[in-house]
């Protein structure tokens, strides 16, 4: 008979020690990036095959895009930063800090998504949108995708900071949060590579 | 140890990884202005972005720091997915040309 099964007769289950050692809340964060990487995974490799397929592909980004698309990046990689310092203060329960480090991080994810938008409406007055062929298809379509996640990723560090700084949150919270923003970041790091970086104009 | 300096820590701690990470993406930059053919470039920039995924998941996602059973559990079954989408993916080009593979 187990530890637990002494402790709690006939509740031996209800005890036991996650085999993973971590709360419930943060491996239900973890399954969602799992399915969700795969969600992402099933559209760039979908793109993959139709852009090496395709022999007379649009390469529509210029020198000007590809700057974008560097500070886009750099803000996206320094925000997965900054999430990892709000994290730490929050466990070492620095509740001023830990807000703080939340709400940069959540002003960089709002200048991605503004530069990323901005990129839009670029291409939109070069005449490439959703339906005007495969390229527009297919960027419009995984780009949208991530930039959702970006969307709901900063809503929801907005929320977390608002809550967690009213002690309505815990720093478990925050810290799932993060998981899930650095898992933005690492999509990004594919869909960058794939989606731009192959399509630069010659 | 003071609040204060435990999360100071933890971004000096992950700063050799934020310069990789922004390195590996320059050098994907730089190699997408040199003239390979477009196989090769996929190729090359999916390699390194699986490295920066790498460094991503295991330090800023801490997974290097969980127990390596839910590393086991998580990592090879992604994979095996997406390599199983991957053979499927194939196919889905093919029924797009509506040929038969080999013609």
């Amino acid at each position: 008979m187990s530890e637990s099964e002494v402790a709690v007769p006939g509740h031996g289950a209800l005890l036991e020690e996650s085999p993973y050692a971590i709360p419930s809340r943060k491996l239900t964060m973890w399954l969602f990036i799992i399915s969700d990487a795969v969600t992402f995974g099933a559209f760039l490799f979908a793109y993959g095959y139709i852009r090496v397929a395709t022999p007379s592909w649009q390469r529509p980004f210029e020198s000007a895009s590809v700057i974008n698309v560097i500070v886009m990046t750099f803000a996206l990689i320094t925000s997965s930063l900054t999430m990892l310092g709000a994290v730490d203060a929050s466990k070492a329960g620095d509740k001023a800090k830990a807000t703080r480090f939340i709400y940069f991080t959540t002003v960089l994810g709002i200048v991605f998504a503004a530069l990323h938008i901005r990129e839009w409406f670029q291409l939109f007055g070069r005449g490439i949108t959703i339906s005007s062929g495969i390229f527009g298809q297919t960027f419009f379509t995984i780009t949208g995708l991530h930039l959702l996640h970006v969307i709901s990723g900063v809503i929801a560090l907005f929320i977390v900071a608002s809550m967690y700084s009213r002690e309505k949150l815990t720093p478990g919270h925050v810290e799932t949060t993060g998981l899930y923003w650095h898992f933005v970041d690492l999509v990004w790091m594919f869909v960058v590579p794939l989606v731009y970086l192959t399509n630069i104009a010659r | 140890m003071s609040a204060e300096t435990a999360s100071g820590n933890v971004i000096r701690k992950y700063l050799p990884v934020y310069f990789v990470l922004l390195g590996i993406f320059l050098v994907e930059v730089f190699l997408a202005f040199r003239s390979f053919s477009t196989p090769l470039l996929v190729a090359m920039l999916l390699l390194l972005a699986l490295c920066s995924a790498a460094l991503g998941l295991m330090y800023f996602m801490h997974l290097a720091e969980e127990r390596r059973s839910l590393f086991l559990s998580l990592i090879p079954v992604t994979i095996f997915v997406l390599l199983m989408m991957n053979m499927i993916w194939s196919d889905s080009v093919r029924l797009l040309q509506m040929r038969p593979p080999g013609q």
